[in-house]
């Protein structure tokens, strides 16, 4: 859908970062009333484009210009004035405030002797009613869901006449059923002749939402394509620049219980985390735990890993209490990926070698009466790096400058190793595993998985991706407010049911979704 | 003007920092000399006369140099594990007050034991006060997390005034003719003359033997190991399953102890008694000099002779030219800045202009 008037015009924009070209010669446009997916990998450009866009950034050669007016570089106000509104993946919202108050904070002057509420508040009614984006402008922020806030902020950018809305990677905090309220919401917002930025790395929503696709690729724009007329798999191709197979699950024998928790609860100053949770899993099976980020997930990640204790119940590793001590689960080989790999996957100052061996230095594999032996740890190194096909220009680099996806392998590599090479972990918890990663990693980290169940290892996935815990995990439990669901084969369980749980209704409040459909 | 990541820092801009900051302090330091009305070159050349240039002069920036040694040891491995010991002051004192109480009271005969071992008790009793004095401050930090850079400083002032206590009360010399000064030490513990005629003396060796200790320990222990992964990322440290908190008290007791240590030296090796003003600020000096030393163990020794032989050299030549040796301060303080500057730029390159 191109128009005499492109909304937006971007002319052959090049933003490099040293030796980085991170957006390389990039001509796009968007014509009014249209959604243009950007669809890249992480590191394509994505990113450096809309901040450029928005005068976060100002590019080295290119210019840019909104309804045939050019843009000045480098002045986020000029953007907003020109009608270039954004949505962020993490919202900018003040929890204690109203919706209003938020929608209000920063669009009128400061200094002034009253806000003018009254006059404001039609108009955020009446802006909310033309777009079908319903939210009470008396609610405070934090009595508000994730896809609510959303609605707020897109909210906030109408009200300040944005004519142009981006939006970046929205779906990332929504369930299944909060992203198709978003889908309806945009084509509303179309018909009324508003132009979208739709940045995401999802093909399947990609496809759902957009009238045209630009793929980035390494900072260049590698095609655009009428959604009519192109499928997934062309897609892929585009953004990972050859054709990538993800791995697929194969049933596998399960054997012994593995790990079990039963009546587990812990809480923080105050706060329940874990809310009597109970999860069984044994050697061979792959558990997922959906859930919407924040319900409950970090807390159970930590319990597994050794650095949260529950104040209640009881959890055990092949038939052994563990206490909250990571040594002691390094010890009954339990391998733990944790979610944020830079603050807590790795040392980044330290080199790589360090790393590889920072679980079990203290073992006599690695340390004689304190003393690093330091070739033998090296030596292991050199090995896991060469195993899990780690890209580095040398062991005694510090872990810092290592992409995402080598610093995942390296970490996948010293968990996986935990009980020495050649025997497989008891068991392996992954937290957000392949989260941030490009194709090609998510399908080495799920092949890692995969085979280490095939091999006898239990392993409990957990992660905000369903796409991904539909294609490894055996049963999916959906975690929501601290409580977990029954943990139920992913066969029969539909996208629409675990939406609903992760949302918190459960089949008994929701007749007829059931989580399970069998 | 804006700071841009490195993404790879450049061991050799390591290493030339705290040589490219000195140069700049110098620099800067010059135009303080020339405002002073003193010819600049011939105020370095005595300043440097006066540090190197006889056998007198360099004998003496070894002895300054002996208590800054450990002291900046001190506050360098409490620095790599992310514990702020601005306290090595206070340490440093107690450290040469137990020292004095173990081989100085009833004229060293206290404990009756034969000298070897007294001259070790002496030694050990002076590592253990000054690593009780940063215990208390890092459980406090761990337990609480109470700031220890207020505690650890607040403390020197209690130190002090204990100090002085003791000397008007318990360890009060009775032939210091009313001076506040303590008990001499017991004349057989001192420490030995390395050279004759001077004041140099072997806690000289003492200092430089821990400072090869602690960069062994740095660098080829599991504790070693835990240190700079409980600095440089302590949530990663503790997920690997490291002992983050024994490590700190582990790091704590190292690091008041090395300060104790700096004070049995001053004692020992130099004056034999304590008093309130045996250090013209060692414990604080210490922190510079484990700045400028990138925080490693060897590179302390340089630092430590550096600043030594600023102050021992600015002595001397404000002797000859009109400018005060306050000069030897100022020197020392702006290479502390010139030295965060410079590790700044090793990690961030500088871009004119905007984004």
């Amino acid at each position: 859908m191109t128009e005499s008037l492109p909304a937006l015009r971007l002319a052959n924009i090049t933003k490099r970062f040293g030796k980085l070209v991170a957006n390389d010669g990039i001509s796009l446009e968007l014509g009014t009333g249209e959604v243009l997916a950007l669809l890249g990998e992480n590191g394509a450009g994505k990113s450096t484009l809309v901040s450029i866009l928005f005068g976060h950034y100002v590019a080295d050669e290119g210019h840019i210009e909104v309804f045939g007016q050019p843009l000045p570089p480098g002045n986020p106000k000029a953007a907003l004035a020109a009608g270039v509104g954004m949505v962020h993946q993490h919202f900018a919202l003040a929890d204690n405030l109203s919706v209003l108050d938020n929608v209000l904070l920063g669009s009128e002057p400061l200094w002034q002797p009253f806000s003018r509420r009254r006059a404001a508040r039609a108009r955020l009614i009446d802006t909310a009613n033309r777009f079908g984006l319903g939210v009470n402008p008396d609610a405070r922020v934090a009595t508000l869901s994730v896809g609510e806030r959303q609605r707020v902020e897109i909210l906030k950018a109408l009200y300040r006449g944005a004519r142009i809305l981006i939006l970046d990677e929205p779906t990332a905090v929504l369930t299944p059923q909060e992203s198709e309220s978003l889908f309806t919401t945009l084509a509303t917002l179309v018909t009324e002749g508003l132009s979208v930025i739709f940045i995401s790395h999802k093909l399947d929503e990609v496809l759902r939402v957009s009238a045209r696709v630009a793929v980035l690729r390494g900072g260049r724009l590698v095609s655009v394509r009428n959604t009519e007329h192109t499928t997934k798999t062309e897609l892929a191709e585009l953004m990972v620049g050859r054709s990538v197979t993800l791995p697929t699950r194969e049933p596998r024998p399960h054997g012994d219980l593995v790990l079990s928790l039963s009546g587990v609860h812990a809480a923080h100053a105050g706060k329940t985390l874990l809310d009597d949770v109970g999860l069984m899993v044994r050697a061979g099976e792959i558990v997922g735990i959906a859930g919407v980020s924040g319900n409950g997930q970090h807390a159970l990640a930590d319990l597994l890993c050794g650095t949260l204790a529950a104040d209640r119940g009881e959890v055990s590793v092949s038939g052994q209490t563990m206490r909250a001590n990571p040594r002691d689960w390094i010890a009954r080989r339990v391998a733990r990926i944790p979610e944020d790999r830079h603050a807590v996957g790795v040392v980044g100052d330290l080199p790589v070698w360090e790393n590889a061996v920072s679980e079990r230095l203290h073992l006599p594999a690695f340390s004689r009466a304190g003393i690093v032996r330091g070739r033998t740890a090296r030596d292991f190194t050199r090995r896991l790096v060469t195993q899990f096909d780690v890209r580095l220009s040398g062991i005694d680099v510090p872990a810092r400058v290592l992409s995402g996806g080598n610093m995942q392998k390296l970490i996948l590599g010293r968990a996986l190793s935990v009980a020495g090479e050649g025997v497989t972990p008891t068991l392996i918890v992954a937290n957000q595993p392949t989260w941030g990663l490009d194709i090609g990693a998510v399908a080495y980290v799920h092949r890692c998985l995969l085979d280490a169940a095939a091999a006898g290892a239990a392993v409990l996935v957990i992660s905000e991706d369903l796409d991904e815990l539909f294609a490894i995990a055996d049963r999916i439990a959906v975690m929501f407010k601290g409580r977990l669901g029954p943990a139920l084969p992913t066969e029969g369980c539909s996208r629409a049911a675990i939406g609903l749980a992760m949302a918190g209704s459960t089949a008994s409040n929701t007749e007829g979704a059931p989580l399970h459909a069998a | 003007m804006r700071l841009e990541s490195r993404t790879e820092y450049s061991r050799r801009a390591m290493l030339f920092a705290p040589i490219v900051a000195i140069l700049v302090t110098l620099a800067v330091c010059a135009l303080l000399v020339a405002w002073a009305g003193a010819p600049v070159g011939q105020t370095y050349a005595l300043l440097f006369d006066g540090a190197f240039g006889s056998r007198f002069a360099f004998a003496e920036t070894l002895t300054r140099a002996t208590p800054l040694i450990l002291t900046g040891l001190a506050a360098a491995v409490a620095f790599r594990a992310r514990l702020f010991n601005i306290g090595a002051e206070g340490q440093l004192y107690l450290g040469a007050l137990a020292a004095v109480a173990v081989g100085g009271m009833h004229g060293g005969s206290t404990f009756d034991l034969p000298l070897p071992l007294l001259s070790a008790l002496m030694i050990a009793a002076g590592a253990a006060a000054g690593a009780l004095w940063l215990l208390g401050p890092a459980w406090m930090k761990l337990k609480l997390g109470v700031d220890e850079v207020v505690t650890t400083l607040l403390l020197n002032f209690v130190a002090l005034l204990l100090v002085s206590m003791m000397l008007d009360g318990p360890m009060k010399d009775p032939l210091a003719m009313g001076w506040p000064q303590s008990v001499a030490l017991d004349p057989e513990l001192e420490f030995s003359r390395l050279i004759e005629r001077s004041r140099v003396h072997s806690g000289l060796l003492m200092a430089v033997g821990l400072a090869i200790l602690m960069w062994l320990i740095e660098r080829f222990t599991t504790f070693g190991f835990a240190l700079r992964a409980v600095g440089a990322n302590n949530r990663a440290a503790a997920f690997a399953g490291l002992p983050v908190g024994r490590t700190v008290l582990l790091c704590a007791l190292l690091s008041g102890a090395l300060a104790g240590l700096a004070g049995v030296g001053e004692v020992a090796g130099r004056a034999s008694y304590v008093t309130t003003d045996m250090s013209p600020g060692y414990g604080y000096a210490g922190i510079v000099i484990a700045m400028l030393a990138g925080l490693h163990p060897l590179g302390v020794l340089l630092a430590a002779l550096f600043v030594a032989a600023v102050q021992v050299g600015a002595d001397s030549m404000s002797r000859v030219v009109g400018v005060p040796n306050f000069i030897a301060d100022v020197i020392v303080a702006t290479a502390l800045l010139t030295m965060l500057v410079a590790t700044l730029l090793t990690r961030y390159r500088i871009r004119w202009g905007r984004a």
